[in-house]
């Protein structure tokens, strides 16, 4: 073997796809990520439907109609915030990002890699999800409606991943894992994303300005009613501003 | 370089030659790792000036990352990450990486290849992480204490392997805390202690001019005046230094007669010898009279 220098950048398309592999490879061994990407969305899912049938809870619309969309959203939310906030809070923890900085993959090229990577986990997650709610007896309506969609999930992953990335580059990787935790569960719970914004009664209006509720309500819009929730996009959009704000501002990467 | 009121490194300057080894040795605090890290770029000295391959580390980063390798000192990869597959993505980011394989061979990584990384040891860790830093065939390779934590054998690979890059016109900044390490490996030799540069040369001539050394230890306290009395019985050229209560270096004209001085005093003043070493100079010895410390106590 010889050592003789031959340095050089492999093509930028080639690392990025190398970096999304691995970590969507590393997501797919790690089985605390998995609980909370799948297992967890699909839970909520059978148990909504059926609570929802037993107790004769009656939307406008069947309770898969509903919640199946609310779901989808909740499996977005915690991948593009929850996962990639841990997962990147200990890549810093654990000198990867130090290492990749003096690698010859670019900043850019980290970036790219995580959201390819995010993209693919989540369109995993909506086929999983949307299976057992296929089963359960939803439709997902018009094409456009899934279109629609599909804009609200890339809205939403820009909101919630750059809000995840800002938390961890800013504290340590134990307090990301936390917060990221707590944060997605007060959310599930109290952020009308799973539910519809009017089942909280007068917080209905107030809860419209969430990034959880804004991705619900645009989901609920484009797969129950097939149109474009705009002021859910607007807020949508306003947070993926706020969240790469403070991320460039705070973001450590050591 | 400061660390808040802390400086780490102050007026530092050097200059590495191509196709050379050059270690940077000090005591654990001397600012080696802060040497390198603004070298590769990773930190902006606060004045004066760094120049890697002719480029700017910082300003022109892009530029010079495909052309260098880097080895941490620790960590460094995923947590969950088995050995090779971690070896294998580093390879796949640069153009025309070493056969990973071999490499695994070469390093001795081929029983642990799918252990995922937390679960390797601490010399398997640094192995790897070498491995990582040349895997992309670099022009310029630094590396932070490489063979910390490594056993006595991975300590010799390590130290081939880095020899055979050298000879294959691979440029080598490695920073130590090992004398035994800069003296065997390195073309260059810059001795630093407490952000500064306090020697430097090749290992020969920072241990040689002549000079051998005599190790005095002895059973009780030296009496407090003790260095000053040999040095009058020695005479001009020969150097007295006291490493500890129990201990001292003569160094100049250290040979034979001086060590029959040395026992003719002991007996003179009571004193019980409990082992009186004749050597060469080593790194060690030049680190005790720059400073007035020893190696050992300054590396805590």
């Amino acid at each position: 073997m010889t050592f003789t220098p031959a340095p050089g950048s492999a093509p930028f398309l080639r690392q990025v796809r190398a970096q999304s592999a691995m970590e969507v490879r590393l997501l797919l061994r790690n089985g605390e990520q998995l609980l909370l990407a799948a297992v967890i969305p699909v839970l909520a899912l059978v148990a909504g439907v059926f609570g929802a049938r037993r107790l004769d809870l009656s939307f406008d619309h069947d309770p898969v109609d509903v919640l199946a969309p609310g779901v989808l959203a909740l499996a977005i939310m915690s991948t593009a915030f929850a996962s990639l906030a841990i997962a990147t809070g200990f890549e810093r923890r654990y000198g990867l990002l130090k290492r990749l900085g003096s690698s010859p993959l670019p900043r850019t090229g980290l970036l790219a890699g995580k959201v390819v990577a995010l993209l693919c986990v989540q369109a995993a997650q909506c086929l999983v999800v949307g299976a057992v709610a296929v089963g359960l007896g939803w439709r997902p309506g018009s094409a456009t409606g899934v279109a629609l969609a599909v804009v609200a999930a890339l809205l939403g992953t820009a909101a919630f991943g750059s809000l995840g990335l800002a938390l961890a580059g800013a504290v340590r990787a134990e307090a990301t894992l936390a917060i990221a935790n707590l944060v997605y569960l007060l959310l599930m719970a109290g952020g009308a994303v799973v539910l519809p914004r009017d089942s909280y009664g007068a917080a209905a209006g107030v809860l419209q300005v969430l990034p959880s509720a804004a991705l619900g309500d645009a989901f609920r819009a484009a797969l129950i009613d097939g149109r474009p929730d705009l002021v859910a996009w607007a807020v949508l959009a306003g947070w993926a501003v706020l969240g790469t704000l403070l991320a460039s501002r705070f973001f450590k990467w050591e | 370089m400061r660390y808040g009121d802390k400086v780490a490194v102050d007026g530092l300057s050097m200059r590495v030659e191509r196709g050379t080894i050059t270690a940077v040795l000090g005591p654990n605090g001397a600012g080696k790792t802060t040497t390198l890290e603004t070298c590769e770029g990773y930190r902006r000295p606060r004045s004066g000036r760094v120049r890697v391959l002719g480029l700017d580390p910082v300003t022109q980063r892009k530029q010079l990352l495909p052309r260098i390798g880097v080895m941490l000192q620790d960590g460094g990869a995923w947590s969950g990450v088995r050995a090779v597959e971690m070896l294998e993505h580093i390879a796949a980011l640069h153009a025309h990486p070493l056969p990973v394989p071999m490499l695994v061979e070469r390093l001795g990584l081929g029983d642990c290849g799918r252990t995922p990384y937390r679960r390797l040891s601490g010399g398997q860790q640094q192995r790897l992480g070498l491995a990582m830093a040349v895997v992309g065939r670099p022009e310029l390779l630094f590396v932070d204490e490489p063979t910390a934590g490594m056993d006595p054998a991975a300590r010799r690979n390590t130290w081939e392997l880095l020899s055979q890059m050298r000879a294959d016109g691979v440029t080598i900044v490695l920073t130590t805390h090992y004398l035994e390490e800069a003296e065997r490996l390195a073309d260059q030799v810059h001795v630093l202690d407490r952000g500064r540069v306090i020697a430097s040369g090749t290992p020969y001539e920072l241990t040689a001019g002549g000079e051998s050394t005599i190790r005095l230890v002895v059973t009780e306290p030296f009496p407090p005046d003790a260095p000053q009395l040999l040095a009058t019985d020695l005479g001009s050229g020969v150097e007295v230094t006291p490493i500890n209560a129990r201990s001292l270096l003569i160094s100049g004209q250290a040979d034979a007669s001086t060590l029959s001085v040395v026992s003719a005093w002991c007996e003179q003043h009571g004193i019980l010898p409990e082992s009186l070493t004749l050597g060469r100079r080593t790194l060690e010895d030049v680190f005790l009279q720059l400073t007035g410390r020893e190696f050992e106590e300054a590396d805590r």
